[in-house]
């Protein structure tokens, strides 16, 4: 990859990048920033036994996830990801509250109209909206019903994850595309 | 056997980082506090993404008060990334920004929909009164 000059991982690890680097595809040499924060959260042997686990089609994908934990993880020593999961499971709540809120002012005004035009039953959530909470997901057994354990639901108030992590999660959509199948 | 040699956590017996390493729990082991004997999965989920010295770094790194919480987020992301190799916690994260994502558009919906039904309302209300 990149003709002879070793990527970013064999630069840093100072050795000798072998024609099937493991690390190269995903690691280019323009990019050393990338490659140096995995390497500082995770170790880069830990991350190639991580690649080498999964299926070709599916590392540059885990490589990406790995960036991001990674880039939590120095922006927020103490919480890292979960400090992102607490503040995003909060506004789902909210948000949910909010639609029930408007939905119970549908089901108010439907009464008070003439009962020939009520509808047999009120607008039902989207499926995709709420349906989410009850999937079961790979964190079934680790979330209780998709909510973290209550010591982390304080974060939103907490400044450190507002003002760091937050902003930035508002800024990217992970990988700006539905990477989650 | 002289009981100094081993830490006391608790029931005298090694931290689960010192059994998984097979080696003395020491006074001031940085791990005993945050994985205790009795949960030696924890400290394996941790040290099979991360390994034991990252581990020890970024607890050092955290004031001491801090480290139980980075401790416990560190195991959940871990077993989060051991459940789903590719994603990781970042899986969560996606699909909780698109669940946010469908839930703003339908609030935003149903509030159009609590309009129109208002002005509906407001004009039948007219009609009646002779308008």
């Amino acid at each position: 990859m990149g003709g002879n000059s070793p990527c970013a991982s064999c630069k840093l690890l100072r050795r000798r990048c072998a024609k099937d680097c493991i690390f190269a595809p995903y690691f280019p040499s323009d990019d050393p920033h990338r490659f140096a924060i995995v390497h500082k959260v995770f170790g880069a042997s830990n991350v190639s036994k991580m690649l080498q686990e999964l299926p070709i089609h599916q590392r540059a994908d885990a490589v990406n996830s790995l960036v991001y934990e990674a880039n939590a993880r120095v922006r927020d020593p103490v919480y890292g990801c979960v400090g992102a999961i607490s503040y995003l499971q909060n506004q789902v709540a909210q948000l949910q509250m909010q639609l029930a809120v408007a939905q119970a002012e549908i089901l108010c005004i439907q009464v008070q109209q003439e009962p020939m035009i009520l509808p047999s039953q009120p607008p039902q959530p989207a499926a995709t909206a709420t349906g989410i909470m009850d999937e079961k997901s790979g964190f079934g057994g680790l979330l209780h019903n998709n909510v973290l354990p209550a010591q982390y639901l304080n974060f939103a108030s907490s400044s450190n994850v507002t003002t760091t992590h937050v902003d930035s999660l508002k800024r990217e959509s992970f990988l700006g595309h539905d990477m989650v199948s | 056997m002289p009981i100094g040699k081993f830490m006391m956590s608790g029931a005298g017996s090694r931290c689960a980082a010192c059994r998984y390493l097979r080696r003395r729990c020491s006074k001031d082991c940085i791990f005993s506090p945050h994985f205790p004997s009795s949960n030696p999965q924890r400290f394996a989920y941790v040290h099979k993404i991360y390994g034991a010295s990252n581990v020890a770094k970024m607890l050092q790194r955290v004031s001491e008060f801090e480290r139980s919480h980075a401790a416990d987020s560190l195991h959940l992301e871990a077993k989060c990334r051991v459940e789903d190799p590719v994603y990781g916690c970042v899986g969560l994260i996606s699909r909780l920004q698109r669940q946010i994502h469908n839930l703003e558009s339908e609030i935003a919906m149903t509030r159009a929909l609590v309009m129109m039904y208002e002005s509906s309302l407001d004009r039948r209300k007219g009609s009646a009164n002779g308008h």
